[in-house]
């Protein structure tokens, strides 16, 4: 740092974006808890309503306040430090995500390596297989749940393996994309960014026709379907959220690439997509290799 | 270097003058603004936290059922524990942070200053919809602060929903918050400031930003949990279905146990920018200092089933979970063992925020050697679920993390207001609060040795005595925070005008700007040597 020249740090002025996220954060969770509620005791009421108004009010502060940042960053507001800010910022975030899929890996591993065995009697638990559970036994996936609900178990052959390989291929090509923009080669980012989103559809699309498997009669695999279904659809589900995120992120650089944002020098904004691909593949990864091999 | 830049802020404020009322604070980008917004936040929910407490100690006043039900007394444990944690404790530290990093570091602002103002008016919010719950039919969350499935899950009552929820913005802000501190001061140190000049303060807030953005989201993840196991039937905690529910309490203390140190390492900083300030010393052994907080921060994250000894674990994991539990003793003694060291043979005075500080330094120990007792795994079998249990972390949450927070306030409040405080008033305060949290918490230690267990309504007569005690000194260290709120507004409003440096011994950037701080300072960084 000492060796750099002194550039003026940009501290913008007041904004009223984030009081608007702050208040639409609120009707999110207003509007989710009430639906949630009345979905459980089968009432109506105006909790969805509330969500939905939520969360296009979050969607309307994002355009705002990108908007914003865009505008500032092209009129040349913005140090090197700046950019910095952002692209810690962004991994930290990301860090922060990989966290939050941490706790459900955590429960998937705590539910295989030590509460399954247990419940059928093992360690100090005998009396627990003996007394309370004497029918189960242990298996994973858990297809008989002690209290005897019975499912499939999902195997990887077929569309999970399809998907890995779309969404290992989607990596690929992202970064093909960023190396184009970095030759400021436009027709090559063009196609490859393109084709990184459609991919990102078409996952979307298998992982949609893999649920419709699951749920139909022949698998019987629910939510509800004892632990192996609780941690098979929180971990694809909210991966499945993560790529729809990504993909509309991604979706919205092309339309920026076309509208010929971004230079070879300063793209953070497609590079902080990027990174968001590239965690979101790794961390279907690990979810083909614990929820579906092994 | 330093003086220019403060004259050069000057001729910058007519084209960014700051706009008034209302829309100041809500469309708010500056640190020092957000800072104010957040401490003052953190002292309204101290005294909503407080006045839940006061309900509690009046029931408890007594053996028997005098005023309040069952359910309703454990609403107020529950949402006492919420508030004081999430909504006291935390904001005030995010005050602290917001204030003050910028100034210590010589940056112009916080890294991120419109994402900061969106931390703050999450918590608002998210506050509102946690106490809106005591007006609904099924009332507040009642299944303790920790919500232990299957409390929280298969028994708990309608408002679950809303406190999950609420529990997840709250989770956001806090993120949010500490990607801001991180960044900050990753990169916004003024040129010449290394990693190892900065100011032990600003250490302490840069690892406890790393513990936030570790943990908040597995916070998020488990409370996500009990909202499917309660609304959607899944069954992680739930044996019938192969979960489990003391997997919930794995969980959850991987996430609470970072939180813990969370909430006390800042107060570390705060205590080790004010002991040299007041002993007239350098800080003993900076470099240790730093080392022993990072490893507080890591074995945080290895020592949480302690809160489990009783579960029935394997005897690994109790043997494990104590060994590490114990060697958490060993940077928290080089801490205190730096912090006495920095008194010796100092030229001592004794303005507040030092009374503050020696306070904290005796009192957070004896919450560090109770603490050290739970973790025996063989005798937390007596003390698990106890007043112990209680007296323990409210002696290092109220005479360590709340006291910092008095002796910080104390220190910077010239800085921020540019006025001094009233001497006797705030003297007043501090003995008031000292002498009555004591006659509150300490014979919690014998109740709980004696076997009264936590969170009940109820007890036998042969603890009534100490309950009387507790509930008396209960009452006036609640009393004795109004002491501290007249303080305030009385320094805001007018007094002896502050010095840019009104303590002598004290060294730091914040004290080479003027009092009260300029709106914007340090435009262009300082030079550090």
């Amino acid at each position: 740092m000492t060796t750099k020249e002194y550039e003026n740090y940009y501290v913008p002025a007041q904004s009223h974006w984030p009081i608007i996220g702050a208040v639409a954060l609120f009707l999110i969770a207003v509007g989710a808890a009430n639906y949630v509620t009345e979905l459980k005791n089968e009432q109506s009421g105006y909790g969805g309503y509330i969500l939905i108004a939520g969360i296009a009010m979050v969607v309307y502060m994002m355009f705002g306040w990108f908007n914003n940042v865009i505008n500032e960053s092209m009129s040349g507001k913005y140090s090197g430090q700046m950019d910095n800010s952002f692209r810690q910022g962004m991994s930290w975030f990301i860090f922060s995500e990989v966290m939050f899929f941490a706790a459900f890996f955590g429960a998937l591993l705590y539910a295989r390596t030590f509460s399954i065995p247990w419940l059928d009697g093992a360690g100090n638990n005998a009396m627990t297989g003996e007394v309370l559970w004497p029918d189960f036994s242990a298996t994973w996936p858990l297809i008989k749940t002690p209290d005897g609900t019975e499912t499939t178990g999902m195997g990887w052959y077929g569309l999970p393996l399809i998907n890995t390989i779309l969404l290992l291929t989607s990596s690929v090509t992202a970064h093909l994309a960023h190396i184009a923009l970095e030759k400021d080669n436009r027709g090559q980012l063009k196609f490859w960014l393109g084709l990184t989103v459609l991919l990102g559809v078409v996952f979307l699309y298998c992982q949609g026709l893999e649920y419709a498997h699951a749920y139909a009669d022949e698998m019987k695999l629910y939510l509800t379907s004892g632990i192996y279904g609780n941690t098979f659809y929180l971990l694809t589900g909210f991966h499945g959220m993560h790529v729809t995120l990504g993909t509309i992120m991604l979706f919205v650089m092309l339309v920026r690439v076309f509208k010929g944002h971004f230079t070879p020098k300063s793209h953070f904004a497609f590079q902080a997509t990027s990174w968001y691909w590239h965690f979101v593949d790794v961390v279907w990864v690990l979810l083909f290799v614990f929820v579906y091999i092994l | 270097m330093t003086t220019e830049a403060i004259h050069d802020s000057h001729e910058h404020d007519h084209h960014d003058h700051k706009m008034t009322g209302i829309k100041r604070w809500l469309f708010t980008t500056n640190h020092k603004d957000i800072g104010t917004m957040y401490l003052w936040f953190a002292f309204i929910m101290l005294l909503t936290g407080g006045a839940l407490a006061m309900m509690i100690r009046v029931e408890l006043f007594q053996p028997g059922l005098q005023f309040i039900e069952p359910d309703f007394f454990n609403q107020l444990t529950t949402v006492h524990g919420l508030i004081m944690v999430f909504g006291a404790i935390m904001p005030a530290f995010t005050g602290f942070a917001n204030w003050m990093i910028p100034m210590m570091i010589g940056a112009p602002d916080m890294a991120l200053p419109r994402m900061n103002n969106w931390s703050f008016w999450i918590l608002p919010f998210a506050f509102s919809i946690l106490l809106a719950s005591f007006f609904m039919e099924s009332g507040a969350p009642n299944f303790g602060w920790t919500f232990y499935a299957p409390l929280s899950t298969t028994y708990s009552n309608g408002s679950t929903a809303f406190f999950v929820f609420a529990v997840h913005i709250m989770g956001v802000s806090s993120i949010m918050g500490a990607i801001n501190v991180v960044v900050t001061i990753m990169n916004m140190r003024a040129p010449g400031m290394t990693y190892m000049k900065m100011p032990l303060f600003v250490w302490t807030f840069f690892i406890t930003a790393y513990l936030l953005i570790a943990v908040m989201p597995v916070l998020a993840g488990v409370v996500t949990m009990v909202l499917t196991d309660t609304y959607f039937g899944t069954s992680f905690f739930n044996a019938a279905g192969g979960g489990d529910p003391v997997m919930f309490q794995h969980i959850f203390w991987f996430f609470g146990h970072p939180e813990v140190y969370i909430m006390i390492l800042p107060a570390f900083g705060i205590v080790s920018t004010i002991i040299p300030a007041f002993a007239r010393k350098r800080l003993f052994g900076y470099s240790s200092m730093v080392y022993a907080t990072a490893s507080i921060a890591f074995l945080s994250f290895i020592v949480w089933a302690h809160h489990m000894f009783t579960t029935g674990m394997p005897l690994f994991g109790e043997l494990f979970f104590m060994y590490c539990t114990m060697l958490i003793a060993i940077p928290t003694g080089v801490k205190v063992f730096n912090w006495v060291a920095t008194m010796w043979r100092g030229s001592m005075t004794f303005e507040v925020p030092m009374l503050f500080s020696i306070a904290f330094v005796i009192l957070f120990t004896i919450g560090g050697f109770s603490g050290l007792m739970l973790a025996l795994t063989p005798v937390d079998f007596q003390y698990h679920d106890t007043y112990f249990v209680v007296a323990h972390f409210h002696y290092v949450l109220v005479t360590g993390s709340l006291f910092s927070i008095y002796a910080g306030t104390y220190y910077w409040l010239p800085k921020w207001t540019g006025n001094m405080y009233s001497d006797k008033l705030s003297k007043a305060h501090f003995w008031c609060s000292l002498i009555s949290v004591n006659i509150l918490f300490f014979p919690m230690h014998f109740l709980g040795l004696a076997g009264m267990p936590r969170r009940i309504p109820d007890y036998a007569l042969q603890f009534a005595d100490f309950n009387k005690w507790v509930s008396i000194g209960g009452f006036a260290f609640g009393l004795s925070q109004l002491i501290f709120l007249a303080v305030v507004i009385k320094c805001i409003r007018g007094g002896e005008k502050a010095e840019a440096k009104p303590w002598d011994g004290a060294e730091g950037l914040e004290w080479t700007v003027p009092s009260p701080a300029p709106y914007h300072t340090f435009e262009k960084p300082p030079k550090i040597d």
